[in-house]
């Protein structure tokens, strides 16, 4: 069965759906923890150390939070790698183009391929910034998210590349989580509108939600 | 009415081809887009040239031969083939585009004429019900609901003029794979090929070289039949169906 | 040289494969008799088919299923394009479903009736009885007919009929039927039994010790000129509509397999039986290329018309009630708007003719909804209609459920083709013709929504079934191969033809001919004819033939995909045809069907038949280009259906 859907065009498409849902679902998670930025420095740092405890006695100390790393790696990777190699796979299918040109599709659509090469970029830097702290302006402190926010915001360019991002976020979102439902076989003409209103919703919550914390350091409602 | 055309000119599949320009005159806004191109190719036979290669057959719409990218779209403005194109969709003095199908799995013959024959090739895979001659049951021993028969007409609607294919910008065959896997696979009668059905066609498209859906709606926008999207999320469903099902064998 | 028009009568031609006996029990008697062929043998014996269409499709299918090896053909780049594709209007069969006294004998009867007494009887009986396995056989296959809400099949009444006996797919029923064929093809493709080969076309007929055993074709793409070997020869390659230049057939529809078997001694039999379809949408101009048909269902609820007044030039809608003529209604109060289809044309040829005619140049009567749409509701209309609104508006700019639909007459089938005995085999032993390219079934008018019938008929479950006997009793054990000196012969003559169309370099298209051509034939050999008309068309023809091949310009070479090539060697052929259908249509100077010799017709315009005199099949013998032919008649004997003067008042 892995290999028939590995091999299969349509099968790709479902696995890029899937890790996408998964990916999504993680977002919506990280986002509502992230919020607690609002309610002040104990709050959120005590909410990392809660995270980082996740699941004692059963789980050790970390290991929720690798496991939740792992699941995402493997979503990443699965996603980056179906979309290359189905979009190479696209433009072979089309050689030549139109000599007489018209913009196509929404807008949308056309910047799965770019939004998602730009998300790639940002999920690494986001990473070395705030995860292991390499790339941190300022000086990086484990489990003080808090602080490391502000220092993050406090950069011009720290926020030119988390708002790019979150904007692609969006735009990716809102043809990724309606086109993921049609990959997944559950979309249906009655369904279709409730479909990209969510897709929207979504897409505008979590821009929105995401571009409230650098606009909050920005404002010194954060600081 | 009076018009320029830039037509791609191409010797043969092997050929390089180019744009020419052509002046036309004298055109009725009652002439269908193809009568226009019999004006051009009256004209040309005349003066010793080559006449434009086109396919085309009923000029009816049914027989889905003409295949026409018209100022950037399959079959033009309007929603219907290049043969129920007329030309009071155009203005005078307009300078008209006409560009063959532009996919891999289509490669170009001659002009304006290309070689679909990757289609036939995932019909052959699977679209097809078996039932050898004589072997039917009585027409009425089973009953088929009318939504299930109308949702299988409104598929085998598909002309198989790969208009689809030429409007996506993958190249890929999803909604005429889809339409057909769609139309046989909610009749009782296509019950028992289902899974191999779809799992079949859907491999031979791929084998074809055509691209991946990224949902992008141009096919269903193109499609002269009104073939809806939607069709690909059924076709999508029935592969998964059929692919776990396989996997429990 | 003879004149042409000096044709000799040479011995009748007898059917011999018809059974006697019972006509009901006649087609299980004959299969019965006929030889089978053991199937482990089957895979040595190949059989050509020429043609993807619905006879074509369906035979190439069966014989693959029934283990043949088949090598088929079409012209198109698929074998789904074929023109029985765009059959729009439904398929009959006697399934009296409705329980309203349908019965195969009536089909049969119906049949018999509407081809106004110039068909085989037992042909036509044959054809009844397998319409009922048809339509078993193509929802089988999955196809979409249409369907009530108990989930049954539904059916409607079709021209000249008063049973509902017309199984439909929307206003797509040729379609449906032809995908369906053409997936059983496929299927057969994939299984390696058929070898399949679009964009090629048949140029001759390879006959070899007086038995078809090949096939000279083209390839549309690279031009090359090949021979193809068989066992048997199938024609199903349609009719010859096209000599009129406007027609309803496709583009490329052509008469040149049945033309070319004919110059190779098949019989060509009623060539004047042409149908003129009463319900298309009419010209608008010189650069028509051809003509659409809108179904004839359309008239089960539309209303034919045109202004009492002579160059009545108000809005349709301006003219009130009293001041229009619903001729049809007037003149035929039982049939009404459903008269059969010659009749529905002549009639609108006539009020046309008496200047009452609407649209540009008077070329026109008017088919109105707006009764059906108060009674039923516009919804009803719009479900039962839709796609023939839709594609009206597309060629017209006009809403059709808004101002009343213009209708006028076109050429559409042709009830005349290659003469076949009851097995379908031609005079060539080992050629068959199949569907639309054979004569025999409609005699000289083809009743609504029958030529699916007859084409699925033929070969599903005809052709397949009588193929066998001749493949029995004639296996050929020695082998055809290019050097034989016919092959080569053949192979010339067809490379020579190319060869000089592309020379002559003349300064004349050809279209511009095919077109002179054809509207020489709409006027003289058309909707009415006569013998000064004829004459006329006879002396002219031959002209046009000469001026061809001295004006002809053929650009480009034969090595390639050369469409102007393609049709100027299919006018060589419509430029002969023409020829042999005006003289029959000259010989036979009585009026039946859809042959209407303005000399022959009742006091009050109705066609007059002289069965006495013209109870017969004409199937003429080639003897040259331009040289008189020589006449053939098959007695037609009546039964069962005994000859009245058909009568739709």
């Amino acid at each position: 069965m892995a290999r028939t859907v590995w091999d299969s065009t349509v099968g790709k498409k479902t696995v890029m759906a899937v890790s996408g849902v998964i990916m999504l679902l993680y977002l919506v998670v990280h986002l509502y923890g992230n919020l607690k930025v609002f309610f002040g420095l104990q709050e959120i740092d005590d909410y990392a150390v809660w995270l980082r405890n996740l699941g004692q006695p059963f789980m050790h100390h970390m290991w929720t939070i690798w496991l939740t790393r792992a699941v995402l790696v493997v979503a990443v990777v699965a996603h980056a790698v179906s979309a290359y190699q189905l979009s190479r796979r696209d433009i072979e299918a089309r050689p030549s183009k139109y000599v007489h040109k018209k913009p196509r599709a929404t807008y949308a659509t056309r910047t799965m391929r770019w939004g998602g090469v730009i998300l790639g970029l940002f999920i690494v830097w986001h990473i070395l910034d705030l995860t292991t702290g390499t790339v941190h302006p300022g000086g990086f402190q484990d489990a003080h998210p808090y602080e490391n926010i502000v220092d993050t915001f406090s950069t011009w360019y720290g926020n030119v590349i988390y708002i790019v991002a979150m904007l692609a976020l969006g735009l990716h979102i809102r043809h990724g989580f309606w086109s993921a439902a049609q990959t997944l076989g559950v979309g249906s003409r009655t369904r279709d509108r409730a479909l990209k209103a969510t897709a929207n919703v979504l897409a505008l919550l979590l821009t929105a939600g995401f571009i409230s914390i650098p606009v909050g350091v920005m404002t010194g409602l954060v600081s | 009415m009076k018009l320029t055309l830039r037509v791609w000119r191409q010797k043969n599949a092997d050929a390089d081809g180019a744009m020419s320009t052509y002046e036309v005159d004298g055109i009725s806004p009652d002439m269908s887009f193809l009568e226009m191109l019999d004006v051009l190719n009256e004209q040309l036979i005349l003066s010793g040239e080559e006449p434009v290669a086109f396919d085309h057959d009923c000029r009816e719409g049914i027989c889905g031969a003409c295949s026409l990218v018209i100022n950037g779209d399959a079959h033009g403005p309007e929603r219907t083939t290049t043969c129920q194109l007329h030309m009071r969709s155009f203005k005078d003095g307009d300078t008209i585009d006409i560009e063959p199908w532009r996919a891999a799995a289509f490669p170009v013959v001659k002009d304006l004429v290309v070689d679909r024959s990757a289609f036939d090739r995932i019909i052959q895979a699977g679209g097809y019900i078996t039932a050898p001659t004589g072997s039917a049951p009585e027409a009425h021993a089973t009953p088929v609901p009318k939504a299930d028969a109308d949702f299988a007409f409104e598929h085998a609607e598909c002309i198989g003029c790969g208009a689809c294919v030429a409007a996506c910008p993958n190249g890929a065959a999803m909604l005429f794979t889809s339409a057909k896997i769609n139309h046989l696979n909610v009749l009782p009668q296509g019950a028992p090929e289902r899974e191999t059905r779809v799992l079949d066609m859907v491999a031979q498209m791929d084998a074809e070289g055509f691209g991946g859906c990224t949902l992008t709606g141009e096919c269903a926008t193109a499609c002269p039949k009104g073939i809806p999207l939607m069709s690909i999320t059924s076709m999508n469903k029935e592969w998964l169906r059929a692919t776990r099902k396989a996997a429990k064998r | 040289m003879t004149s042409y028009l000096e044709y000799t009568t040479g011995e009748p031609v007898v059917d011999t494969k018809a059974p006697a006996g019972p006509i009901n029990e006649r087609w299980d008697k004959r299969r019965f008799e006929a030889k089978l062929v053991n199937p482990a043998n089957r895979r040595k014996q190949t059989v050509i088919v020429v043609g993807t269409g619905l006879a074509g499709g369906s035979a190439g299918a069966t014989l693959a299923e029934q283990g043949y090896r088949v090598v088929q053909f079409c012209y198109q780049d698929s074998p789904r394009r074929a023109h029985s594709i765009a059959a729009q209007g439904g398929i009959n069969a006697a399934k009296n479903y409705r329980n309203d006294g349908d019965s195969i004998h009536r089909l049969f009867y119906d049949t018999v009736k509407g081809g106004d007494f110039r068909s085989r009887e037992s042909n036509v009986h044959r054809l009844a009885q397998i319409s009922v396995e048809i339509i078993d056989q193509c929802v089988a296959q999955g196809v979409p007919f249409a369907r009530e809400y108990g989930g049954l099949l539904d059916t409607r009444s079709f021209g000249g009929v008063q049973v509902s006996r017309t199984f439909y797919a929307r206003g797509q029923t040729g379609q449906q039927l032809l995908l369906g064929a053409y997936q059983a093809l496929s299927r057969q493709i994939a299984a390696g039994n058929i070898e399949m080969h679009p964009r090629t076309e048949m140029l001759d007929l390879i006959v070899v010790d007086g038995r078809a055993r090949g096939i000279v074709a083209r390839d549309l793409i690279t031009g090359k000129i090949d021979t193809y070997f068989a066992d048997a020869v199938v024609l199903a390659s349609g009719g010859y509509g096209n000599v009129f230049y406007l027609s309803t057939n496709a583009m490329n529809s052509n008469a040149t397999a049945v033309w070319r078997a004919h110059r190779r001694g098949a019989y060509f039999a009623n060539p004047c039986f042409t149908q003129i379809h009463p319900t298309c949408i009419p010209r608008t101009g010189d650069h028509q290329s051809k003509l659409t048909l809108m179904s004839e269902s359309l008239r089960n609820d539309g209303r034919i018309w045109v202004p009492k007044a002579k160059g009545d030039t108000r809005q349709p809608n301006q003219i009130p009630e009293d001041e229009r003529d619903y001729y049809l209604e007037r003149i035929y109060p039982s049939f009404g708007n459903l008269v059969p289809r010659d009749i529905a044309s002549r009639a609108a040829k006539n009020v046309c003719d008496e200047g009452r005619g609407v649209g540009p140049g008077g070329q026109g009567v008017y088919l109105d909804f707006a009764d059906a749409i108060r009674r039923m509701g516009r919804k009803k209309v719009e479900e039962k209609y839709g796609n023939l609104f839709d594609m009206y508006e597309r060629i017209t700019a006009e809403n059709p459920y808004e101002v009343p639909m213009r209708i006028y007459p076109a050429v559409h089938y042709t009830m005349g083709g290659l003469w076949v005995d009851y097995d379908l085999q031609t005079t060539i032993p080992g050629l068959f013709a199949v569907g639309e390219a054979n004569f025999s079934d409609h005699g000289a008018n083809r009743l609504g929504a029958s030529a699916l019938m007859q084409g699925l008929a033929d070969g599903y479950f005809v052709l397949p079934a009588t193929i066998n006997d001749y493949l029995a009793r004639h296996p050929h054990r020695d082998e055809v191969t290019d050097d034989h000196p016919v092959v080569q012969e053949v192979l010339a003559e067809t490379e020579d033809r190319l060869n000089l169309l592309l020379s002559v370099d003349g300064d004349r298209t050809p279209d511009s001919f095919h077109r002179e051509l054809g509207e020489l034939m709409w006027e003289f050999c058309g909707m009415a004819r006569t013998d000064e008309g004829l004459r006329k068309a006879l002396d002219r023809i031959p002209q046009i033939r000469e001026e061809f091949w001295r004006r002809i310009k053929v650009p480009g070479t034969g090595e390639e995909l050369n469409q102007s090539l393609e049709k100027a060697n299919r006018i060589v052929d419509y430029l002969e045809l023409a020829e042999l259908m005006c003289l029959d249509a000259l010989h036979r100077s009585e009026s039946c069907g859809g042959h209407f010799r303005e000399e022959s017709q009742t006091p009050d315009g109705e066609a007059a038949r002289k069965d006495d005199e013209f109870g017969y099949a004409a199937a003429w013998e080639f003897t040259g280009t331009g040289e008189a032919p020589t006449l053939h008649k098959e007695d037609l004997v009546f039964e069962y259906v005994h000859p009245t003067q058909r009568s739709y008042a």
